[in-house]
């Protein structure tokens, strides 16, 4: 038993926390996220040189890390720094290619990480309320290839991807987990329609319109079909990201509610003083201790077979998604007015916090499917 | 990192496994299962086969009787022992005067009173508490005042659990009056046979009789129980009550209460289906061993920081809340999971031996007992408010 990180972990966290601090602060991030990009492509191709990126892969698709902690201590400090660089899309577009992909496929994975390819997850729909499965998008097969038609909702980066990988049915019923095929499709492919938009945790994201999009036999990733398992893993992937990403913020969001409580004077005295906001602060740093928790649990899991990994999964989404929307809701009733403001770096903390519970699941969805795979 | 224990602990636990199925008999362990009340003769049965294998006073040093045991040999042995529904180890001399004893006692004392704890021939209880002294510990005014070779004690002590049962009683006592609220405290060790000691029996709302009230008029106290200098005694209580605690969560209990609560579910129906697959009862569950599962990795982290030579401190009054709270609400469920069948209370069905009618799912007979017995977790051993209170004095610098 041993709860420290390795000794290579611990320095690419200080690397990374360092580059957070220094490098790109809240104004900064203000910036980029208010930019028609939607982020900074300066820092993004300093976070790729430092290793950011290639964290996320094993050593065997030309990465440098790749485990459920690696995962786990990048988006944490990711987390800490509010970061809107589109590691999510890079984690989850490369892991599905690692995975499932051919030879050729698994080519792009080099340019994925240097940070020269900015890829996306298009899989959401309207309707689906996260559940996996539901994929109306349809493929069809025909002599060039496959013929791609279908709207997908809130692409994060989408109008910036150069590469998309898109769920789509080839076969099966709207919600059916059979007949679901996955493929990789250039971002400026004839057909696709951008309808992009701010997020209100800052940067940008899109609804894709496929309108008869012709693809070539290549664009199909892994086997005609049987596209879900390879979905659900690399969903797995963004769930432990988004776990360690709410960890991160929530750790920098406790610290400024807890300077603001030593610091704000009201009635002669710092409000920390008061035993109706001490004992709210003590229920936060204990939640966000089981919310470190539940990230470790979930990291640990990644290895093990599907059940016990899903589960642990929606274990640690399920706790980040209700202590999250705590976390935030608490700073900013603990700041009072002043949470209220765009100035605070805390409300964009907030903001993230709780958007998070809206990626890949909720607390609700979680913990469902939780229950779901304990029977099954 | 690394969530698994060393092959050595493996071990380690197997050989607790072993022992446990080897040496544990079978009907205190149904008592245990069942939530029968125990006897004193089955808690000094108990301790006996423990203290026979040397594992009695598992955090003692060796010198004195322990096993030399490491924090996560502690934990396992806990873990294993809840799991197995093991009668719990009576606290207050083991656990708690024990301590005390080999910190601040002096050779007399410890070469008397520690094997005297070890071998069962003096039963302890604590005495902290006083009808005006609960969460504010530091106000106790039971007083003792020096005369000769001894000390006279006159005064109240409350919430004296299994004193019924004891001969002896450590407690608080004032020795200054005119001194600042922590000190003119002194600990003194009183012998519950002496002229002048009175207990009265506290019946608790699901009708047990586990608290006591002790009342001193003009008891003689020889001077050589007093624990540690005169008006020093909050340093020995304050030692009591941050010893040890990195088993305070009490995750064994809920692991165990956990998997009960879950064979209970499913046995029980609704709408002819087991009510485990009932949506709301579903959730409710699902909630709690998630809350359940986070915690066990909060506290083998607490448990790992210790064996790194940390100290739990404050964390452990995080363990102690969340530990508390994830009790309580298994005890809830188990409880709502009766039913309507949670209303009968036939006492005589708490006790071995019980013949009659058994009414509702197994286990009916003590549920409610039990959610309403356990209420206690979360104002013993320092409230859960008052846990926040340290949490944000300690770790949070309020």
């Amino acid at each position: 038993m041993n709860f420290e990180h390795t000794e290579d972990r611990r320095m690419l966290a200080d690397t990374l926390n360092r580059f957070i601090t220094e490098q790109a602060g809240i104004e900064a991030r203000h910036a980029a996220a208010a930019s028609a990009q939607g982020y900074s492509a300066a820092n993004w191709s300093a976070l790729a040189e430092i290793g950011a990126i290639g964290a996320l892969f094993p050593e065997a698709d030309g990465g440098f890390g790749g485990e459920g902690f690696d995962v786990a201590v990048v988006f944490e400090a990711l987390g800490r720094g509010l970061v809107i660089e589109p590691f999510l899309g890079a984690l989850v577009v490369g892991r599905a290619i690692a995975a499932g992909g051919s030879d050729a496929q698994k080519a792009q994975l080099a340019a994925l990480m240097d940070g020269s390819l900015v890829t996306a997850l298009a899989h959401d729909e309207a309707d689906a309320h996260y559940e996996l499965a539901h994929v109306k998008t349809q493929a069809t097969h025909n002599e060039k290839g496959w013929l791609l038609s279908g709207r997908k909702g809130v692409v994060v980066h989408g109008e910036q991807a150069g590469l998309l990988l898109v769920s789509a049915r080839t076969s099966g019923a709207s919600d059916d987990e059979v007949g679901i095929s996955l493929f990789l499709v250039p971002g400026n492919a004839a057909g696709i329609q951008k309808k992009g938009y701010a997020r209100i945790d800052g940067g940008r994201a899109a609804d894709l319109v496929f309108d008869q999009v012709q693809l070539g036999e290549e664009a199909l990733l892994g086997a005609e079909g049987q596209g879900f398992a390879l979905l659900e893993q690399a969903t797995g992937w963004a769930l432990l990201a988004l776990c360690a990403e709410s960890l991160g913020a929530m750790e920098v969001a406790k610290q400024h509610t807890l300077e603001y409580l030593q610091t704000r004077k009201q009635f002669g005295v710092p409000i920390g003083s008061f035993q109706a906001l001490q004992h709210r602060m003590a229920d936060l740093l204990l939640e966000v201790e089981q919310a470190r928790s539940a990230v470790i649990n979930a990291a640990a899991a990644m290895g093990d077979d599907r059940v016990t990994r899903e589960r642990a999964l929606s274990a640690a989404k399920h706790s980040i998604g209700r202590i999250g929307t705590l976390v935030a809701e608490e700073s900013i009733q603990m700041h009072g007015g002043i949470g209220m403001t765009w100035e605070l770096p805390l409300a964009h903390y907030a903001k993230r916090l709780v958007m998070i519970d809206h990626q890949f699941g909720d607390e609700d969805h979680h913990l469902a499917r939780y229950i779901e795979l304990g029977q099954a | 990192m690394d969530l698994n224990f060393t092959p050595e602990e493996e071990a380690f636990r197997t050989e607790v496994q072993t022992f446990l199925k080897d040496k544990l008999p079978e009907r205190l362990q149904n008592k245990v299962k069942q939530g029968l009340r125990l006897s004193k003769a089955d808690m000094e049965a108990w301790h006996a086969i423990l203290h026979q294998r040397g594992w009695l006073a598992n955090h003692w040093p060796e010198e004195w009787g322990g096993p030399g045991w490491s924090a996560v040999q502690k934990f396992i042995f806990e873990h294993e022992c809840a799991l197995a529904a093991t009668p719990r180890i009576v606290p207050f001399g083991v656990s708690m005067l024990g301590p005390v004893l080999i910190k601040y006692g002096n050779e007399a004392q410890k070469r008397y009173w520690l094997p005297r704890i070890l071998n069962g021939e003096d039963w302890w209880c604590q005495g902290y508490s006083e009808p005006g002294a609960g969460s504010d510990l530091a106000g106790v005014k039971t007083s003792a005042v020096l005369q000769g070779d001894h000390y006279v004690v006159n005064g109240q002590k409350t919430w004296t659990t299994l004193g019924q049962h004891a001969n002896m009683i450590f407690c608080l006592v004032r020795t200054d009056r005119d001194a600042k609220k922590q000190e003119g405290i002194s600990f003194l060790l009183i012998d519950m046979n002496t002229p002048g000691v009175e207990i009265r029996p506290i019946i608790t709302l699901e009708g047990e009789h586990e608290v006591n009230e002790v009342f001193f008029t003009d008891v003689k106290v020889p001077v050589e129980n007093l624990v540690g200098q005169e008006n020093k005694g909050w340093t020995c209580a304050k030692y009591l009550l941050t010893y040890e605690r990195t088993n305070i969560a009490g995750v064994g209990f809920s692991v165990a209460g956990m998997e009960k609560l879950k064979a209970l579910a499913s046995r029980v129906k609704h709408k002819g289906k087991p009510l485990s697959e009932d949506p709301m009862f579903a959730a409710r569950m699902a909630r709690v061993e998630i809350d359940l599962e986070n915690m066990k990795t909060t506290n083998l982290r607490v448990i790992a920081a210790v064996a790194g030579g940390g100290v739990p401190g404050a964390e452990s009054s995080m363990l102690k809340i969340r530990g508390t709270e994830i009790r309580q609400e298994i005890l809830s469920l188990a409880r709502r999971a009766m039913g309507p069948y949670a209303l009968p209370f036939i006492e005589e069905a708490l006790s071995e031996g019980y013949t009659g009618e058994a009414f509702g799912p197994d286990g009916a007979a003590s549920a409610a007992a039990a959610y309403f017995n356990y209420r206690k977790l979360s104002i013993f051993g320092g409230s859960n408010e008052i846990q926040k209170n340290i949490i944000s004095k300690m770790i949070l610098g309020l």
